[in-house]
């Protein structure tokens, strides 16, 4: 027996740092993970009808955005690494025992990082310097790569929620390994298009958003009108099939894991007629305050009334996630999901109307607070997942108490991380407005964003200008 | 050769190529430390930039293709790592953090504050990272990483002789790398000033490098003995293999023939680094687990071995086409910089 994977009595103390540490550091890359996705198709997208369509304005949002997914790629990578620390770092009983399993899809995702980063790199360094096509085409992989990426990733999370394809050894360890049953477990069907929809829709109401802002200020150049129109189609048409995959994977934990679907539902007594309850909490058995829907939660699992779900009453006490965190995780979720989809059809009426987008005030506003608001959906998405599948950190298989790193002073580093991570995020934001204000002052002083004025001195805004392909 | 040798060699594979990379960027870092004040200094940080703008972000992921195939591959043996040299891994990570950050907004922020603070931030980190990566490395290799669940002794683990002094050759031999690179990158953004200043400072590291590797025979001697003795025995002609590399890239840097340094030097590193491995062979801490008892099962070893050779035909080629489009000057040597702000841009 090797002493590594043996189970030691472990400080509380340090389980509920190392527990913080990981949400915390998973909460913030998250965003910039789905802005790594997110972001190489927006930019393509618009350096596509920049091509097109001989359009100077779509080629300088192109430019101007694939700069903004430059540091946020970057600052990800660097997050990114410090999960990978992490996974050793704070749960070495986990990686010790289950790395041969586990370990698989992050290696795929390693082979995604890397063509990631080498044609995130020909891209942005590429403007001017490479072909117009070509360097159109040098973004296709980045775009390609993060749907890898996160595929992997989103299968080796999937594992942890539906453990599949080894078997495990007198010692605890992984004994034998099906390398596709890992990839391909149960969950992973639905959670990695959840991920791959969640990615467009924040990226795309995000940098909507900002646009969003600037037409309700009175800027209502093309420039601004183009930088809100393409993204926030693109996260329109994610929303309403974003809120499909959501349902289908409801019905699929209620399958795989109900000790969650019952947190997510607040079901408390095991049977039919079963009610949707929006908010309220649960104070030992009891639901209190929210407004109970009668038998929707039933329908809702297995379109009937009669279909009965399992309550707490039938899940032991120390198998039981954090109810009342998962409840109110999953209505913000649902919630937000549902105004986002209605805000894209608005988005849709108003266009069926010949309605001007620049003009509708409440509509924009309700995009400005889109960008928060779906960043507030995702990380309750993920909050539904990670703690809903508490105590485990392999469902059924092994608890997140038995997994953490008894090394001492996870304390501390959580600290430490805690200053480091609000400094990098103030530093991102305002290098982020930097650029931004910079773009404003530069366009001020050349006369304004009108393709009129633009062909005057284009060379200094147009990529591809007279002198622009050397 | 077994699979688990096989996968052994893969691992190994891209350890060295991130301490020759990877290693490349943080010495980079390091001359941007050491430049100083000064037109010639700010002229320097701007080769720096350009030399690792496009390239950076890939070399740093061979760290996170290592990791990966070491807790796939060896999971016990990453657990006990991650658990006994704890402390310099964490610094390491703060430094990585540190580093990539203030090296993407270094460019953005202007020349006030925001550049001096950014380019303390990035230059210092760098040289503290590998700091701490090869003291991690020294506790490896003198065998003081604990399969005990606490992780043993947390601060002996890395606060040691063997683990000061490769820390220390770590930053230099990154150091070396990165001015034997940044004189062929001078010459051809014709910047011959600045290829001579590099070519001095590679002199002075290389002889620098060469004063640690003699003190750590002595070094290793007394204070990991069972390593040494591997070294000098079956490691020995890559041993010498490093040292006589070492010494053409040094003679050659003497004739000002840079041209043939950058093989040279690599090769040197590479012969050592390999040295270590084939001196710690079959075990992956020595003499207390050895490979093939840390191995994952013939699944795990297997299918990632197909994902390694899918992972060769996709990157191979694509940093080909990387390192060829950024010493054909084909990408903009000044990056975001340039391409946000035409009027600063140097053609």
């Amino acid at each position: 027996v090797i002493p590594a994977l043996g189970l030691l009595a472990v400080d509380p103390g340090e389980l509920v740092a190392a527990r913080s540490q990981m949400a915390f550091t998973l909460g913030f890359h998250i965003i910039l993970a789905c802005l790594g996705v997110g972001l190489p198709t927006l930019v393509l997208i618009a350096n596509g009808i920049g091509l097109r369509r001989r359009d100077p304005i779509a080629l300088l949002l192109a430019r101007r955005w694939s700069l903004v997914m430059a540091v946020t790629f970057a600052v990800g990578a660097v997050t990114g690494t410090v999960l990978s620390f992490e996974m050793g770092l704070l749960w070495p009983v986990l990686m010790g025992r289950f790395g041969g399993a586990f370990g698989i899809p992050f290696a795929i995702e390693g082979l995604f990082f890397f063509l990631e980063a080498i044609f995130i790199a020909i891209y942005i360094y590429g403007w001017d310097r490479l072909s117009p096509r070509a360097h159109l085409a040098s973004g296709i992989p980045v775009a390609l790569a993060g749907l890898g990426g996160t595929f992997s990733v989103i299968a080796a999370n999937s594992w942890m929620n539906q453990p599949a394809g080894f078997v495990l050894g007198p010692d605890g360890r992984v004994a034998a390994v099906d390398a596709l049953a890992v990839i391909f477990n149960r969950a992973t069907w639905y959670e990695v298009p959840h991920m791959f929809l969640a990615a467009y829709l924040v990226t795309g109401f995000l940098l909507a958003s900002v646009y969003a802002v600037g037409l309700l200020r009175g800027h209502r150049d093309r420039y601004v009108r183009l930088g809100f129109a393409i993204p926030f189609v693109v996260a329109a048409l994610a929303a309403p099939i974003q809120v499909t995959v959501g349902d289908f994977a409801a019905r699929a934990i209620f399958e795989d894991q109900p000790a969650k679907f019952a947190a997510m539902e607040l079901i408390t007594r095991t049977g039919p007629n079963q009610p949707v309850t929006i908010g309220g909490v649960l104070v030992g058995d009891q639901v209190v305050g929210g407004v109970a829907i009668p038998n929707l939660g039933s329908i809702l699992a297995g379109f009937s009334p009669d279909v009965g779900i399992t309550g707490f009453d039938e899940i032991p006490i120390d198998q039981r996630p954090p109810a009342t965190i998962v409840h109110l995780a999953w209505d913000t979720m649902v919630g937000i999901g549902t105004a986002l989809v209605i805000l894209g059809l608005w988005g849709l009426v108003l266009r069926l109307r010949h309605r001007d987008h620049a003009t509708a005030r409440w509509f924009l506003r309700g995009a400005a607070i889109a960008g928060i608001g779906s960043i507030v959906a995702l990380e309750s998405g993920w909050i539904v997942t990670e703690v809903g599948r508490q105590p485990w950190v392999v469902y059924l298989v092994l608890r997140t108490s038995d997994a953490v790193s008894q090394s001492g002073g996870i304390r501390f580093t959580f600290a430490t991380v805690i200053g480091l991570y609000a400094v990098l995020g103030i530093a991102t934001l305002v290098i982020l407005r930097t650029m931004s204000r910079r773009w404003a002052a530069a366009d001020l002083a050349a006369g304004g964003r009108d393709t009129a004025e633009l062909a005057d001195h284009g060379e200094e805004h147009v990529p591809y200008g007279p002198h622009g392909d050397r | 050769m077994t699979l688990v040798d096989v996968t052994a060699v893969v691992l190994w594979l891209g350890v060295t190529t991130y301490a020759v990379f990877g290693g490349a960027d943080f010495g980079a870092g390091f001359w941007d430390l050491a430049s100083g004040r000064g037109e010639q200094a700010e002229r320097s940080r701007a080769l720096i930039a350009a030399a690792i703008g496009p390239v950076w972000e890939a070399n740093h992921t061979w760290l996170i293709f290592d990791l990966v195939i070491l807790w796939t591959a060896f999971p016990v043996a990453f657990a006990a790592i991650m658990s006994s040299l704890f402390v310099p891994l964490c610094l390491a990570a703060v430094g990585i953090v540190l580093r990539g950050s203030a090296f993407a907004f270094r460019p953005v922020v202007g020349t006030g504050a925001g550049r001096w603070i950014t380019t303390a931030i990035f230059a210092a980190s760098s040289v503290v990272t590998p700091f701490f990566l090869g003291a991690a490395g020294g506790g490896i290799a003198s065998g003081r990483v604990s399969l005990d669940p606490s992780g043993g002794d947390l601060l002996g683990s890395w606060v040691n002789p063997t683990s000061i002094l490769v820390g220390l050759m770590a930053v230099a031999v990154c150091a070396y790398l990165a001015a034997v690179f940044l004189v062929a990158d001078a010459r051809r953004l014709g910047e011959t000033d600045l290829a001579d200043l590099f070519l001095r400072r590679a002199r002075a590291v290389a002889l620098v490098t060469g004063g640690l590797m003699v003190i750590g025979i002595v070094v290793l001697a007394r204070d990991a003995p069972v390593l040494a003795n591997e070294l000098t025995g079956r490691g020995w002609p890559l041993v010498v293999a490093g040292l006589l590399l070492g010494a053409a890239a040094l003679a050659a840097i003497g004739q000002r023939a840079p041209f043939g340094t950058r093989p040279l030097a690599v090769g040197a590193v590479v012969a050592v680094i390999w040295g270590w491995g084939v001196a710690q062979y079959p075990d992956i801490l020595p003499r207390t687990l050895s490979l093939a008892s840390a191995a994952a099962p013939t699944g795990s070893l297997g299918s990632l071995l197909v994902v390694f050779v899918a992972a060769a035909l996709a990157i191979a080629p694509s940093l080909v086409l990387l390192f060829t489009l950024t010493q054909r000057n084909r990408l903009a040597g000044h990056g975001p910089q340039a391409v946000a702000d035409p009027a600063t841009r140097i053609d």
